[in-house]
């Protein structure tokens, strides 16, 4: 485990910075609620009839005046979008950086497998994951409680499992990614992560891009969908973790025979 | 025991040579240089032997094992020098040095101390801050620390100051009087010729010349330099000619006697004759290859 406390380390500062930003973001969004559900008379309506916009973001199909209803949407798009960016960096800078910072070759010229490196790099994104989600759930259950609405633990467990698991499966397409690259890997994280949103977007919007659902993983961790439904879609997140595991699959297998120039 | 065998290895990058067909042996316990240019073909060749590159053909065995199926028991033995010696930047040197002995699963501490004692490295910077020369240092303790049996050293010296590279070296011939085998590629032949016992020379990704370094050195031809003015006509077997205000120095290849007999009875007010160095001979042979 030499190389995952290694990569720990190495990644601790972006862990820290992204756990307070969306920690803090999230925070922010918990703590004005009280101020808004007094405007929401009115607000609840007007979110709720603005078309596309309104179906877009689920606002259609939760109450915006309820807390959860509230939390949702606006918290799950800062954890969801940020979760998603933040996994999206961990994942495809894991191996690729050993390349682009050329540390490779003393990395790799050291009695472990290529094996052993892309299992314990995947293990350090997998723990930097588990991190940043333990910490934020921390702080949205904290700030939950300083505003002095009561939790619906229930909502909020499958809401925070939900976009853990959308992290865990870009992380893992992005891994795969990283088994290819060497330079240039931010770009491609954060454009996987914004386009899986925006796919998601779509599938919202039109009827004919329903099967989009099936490739994104926001689908599954569509706030709203999870807060009306009162659960997550299994079958998207069987879909998700296959992704996921393809990617981790093909990194494995990219990574042990690719020449390290 | 062989410490490398290599035997019929080929590279390619796509479509661009890297080595081919490429054959070499260093036996256990020998200080070998391995010589070439820029692009000759000396990186790929270790990076290959190391598992850092997959070979297209060919088999490469380090103390007899396959280096394919036992990567990891072989580089338990090795240490590696890189040529650009880079390391995590945010790193500071001790915790590099720590990090390289734990991968090795090895307590290096006593060694890697005495090591950057006399290297006169400071453990506490960070790598960013780290010179060149300074970074050369840092893989050099990570790669000799544990003691290996085969050091393979990628142009080493390149940055180090000369009283570092003395030091070095002095390193070097201690770890080879205890045993290990000392595998040094460079560009500087003048190291080569002064610590090397045997040596290879690589061109355009073939081994094209592999002795001892003396008999290297001794290709039958010397360096020639004649003071006065003389008419050298009537002689061949003459190479890299220069000539100088009154004087002339050059390789020559052929018979003493024609020379002598050349010279005879011209106005020669000095002569000298002497064994050519490495560097020439280095010379003699890129220069046949020139087309």
């Amino acid at each position: 485990m030499i190389l995952v406390r290694h990569e720990l380390r190495q990644g601790r500062g972006a862990l820290g910075i992204w756990t307070a930003a969306v920690g803090l973001l999230l925070a922010v969004c918990i703590f004005i609620f009280p101020e808004m559900e007094n405007e929401m008379g009115g607000m609840g309506d007007l979110f709720g009839s603005m078309g596309s916009f309104t179906e877009a973001f689920g606002m259609d199909r939760v109450n915006f005046g309820t807390f959860i209803g509230f939390y949702s949407v606006e918290c799950g798009n800062i954890l969801g979008l940020g979760g998603a960016l933040f996994s999206a960096l961990c994942g495809v800078g894991a191996l690729a950086k050993e390349e682009s910072e050329h540390t490779a070759e003393f990395l790799l010229t050291h009695p472990i497998s290529r094996g052993r490196v892309t299992a314990e790099k995947l293990l350090a994104v997998m723990l930097e994951i588990f991190f940043f989600n333990l910490c934020v759930y921390g702080i949205a259950v904290i700030s939950i409680s300083l505003c002095g609405e009561p939790i619906p633990w229930r909502e909020v467990n499958l809401l925070h499992f939900a976009y853990w698991l959308l992290q865990v499966e870009i992380a893992g397409i992005c891994f795969g990614f990283s088994a290819f690259l060497q330079r240039g890997t931010a770009g491609v994280g954060l454009g996987i992560a914004i386009l899986f949103y925006f796919l998601h977007l779509i599938a919202n919007l039109s009827k004919n891009a329903k099967f989009l659902r099936y490739i994104t993983p926001f689908a599954y961790a569509d706030g709203a969908e999870i807060v009306a439904e009162g659960k997550i879609a299994i079958g998207l997140v069987v879909c998700g973790m296959l992704y996921a595991v393809g990617g981790i699959a093909i990194a494995f297998l990219w990574y042990g025979k690719k020449d390290i120039t | 025991m062989d410490a490398i065998k290599i035997s019929g290895l080929t590279k390619f990058y796509g479509k661009a040579r890297g080595v081919k067909n490429l054959d070499l042996r260093v036996e256990e316990g020998e200080f070998f240089g391995f010589i070439g240019p820029n692009g000759a073909g000396k990186s790929t060749t270790i990076r290959t032997v190391l598992g850092l590159l997959k070979a297209d053909a060919g088999n490469m065995d380090i103390f007899g094992k396959d280096t394919q199926n036992f990567r990891n028991e072989i580089l338990k033995e090795v240490g590696y020098l890189s040529s650009e010696a880079l390391f995590y930047p945010g790193m500071r040197v001790r915790e590099v040095i720590l990090f390289s002995a734990k991968l090795r699963g090895r307590d290096c501490e006593k060694e890697g101390e005495k090591l950057c004692e006399r290297l006169e490295l400071d453990l506490e910077k960070k790598v960013r801050e780290l010179s060149l020369g300074n970074r050369k240092k840092l893989g050099i303790v990570c790669a000799l620390q544990h003691k290996p049996r085969l050091c393979i050293l990628d142009e080493p010296t390149s940055g180090l100051d000369p009283l570092m590279q003395r030091e070095f070296f002095s390193i070097l011939k201690e770890r080879n009087l205890a045993g290990a085998t000392i595998f040094l590629s460079s560009h500087i032949l003048s190291e080569v010729q002064e610590y090397c016992s045997k040596a290879a020379v690589i061109r355009e990704g073939s081994i094209i010349a592999c002795d001892r370094v003396a008999r290297l050195a001794n290709t039958g031809a010397k360096r020639i330099h004649i003071k006065g003015k003389v008419n050298l006509s009537g002689l061949s077997d003459m190479r890299d000619i220069q000539n100088g205000e009154g004087e002339i120095r050059f390789l020559y290849g052929g018979k003493m006697e024609a020379l002598i007999s050349v010279l005879s009875g011209q106005k020669v007010e000095d002569l000298e004759i002497v064994e050519p160095d490495l560097e020439e001979v280095f010379l003699h042979y890129y220069q046949d290859g020139v087309e």
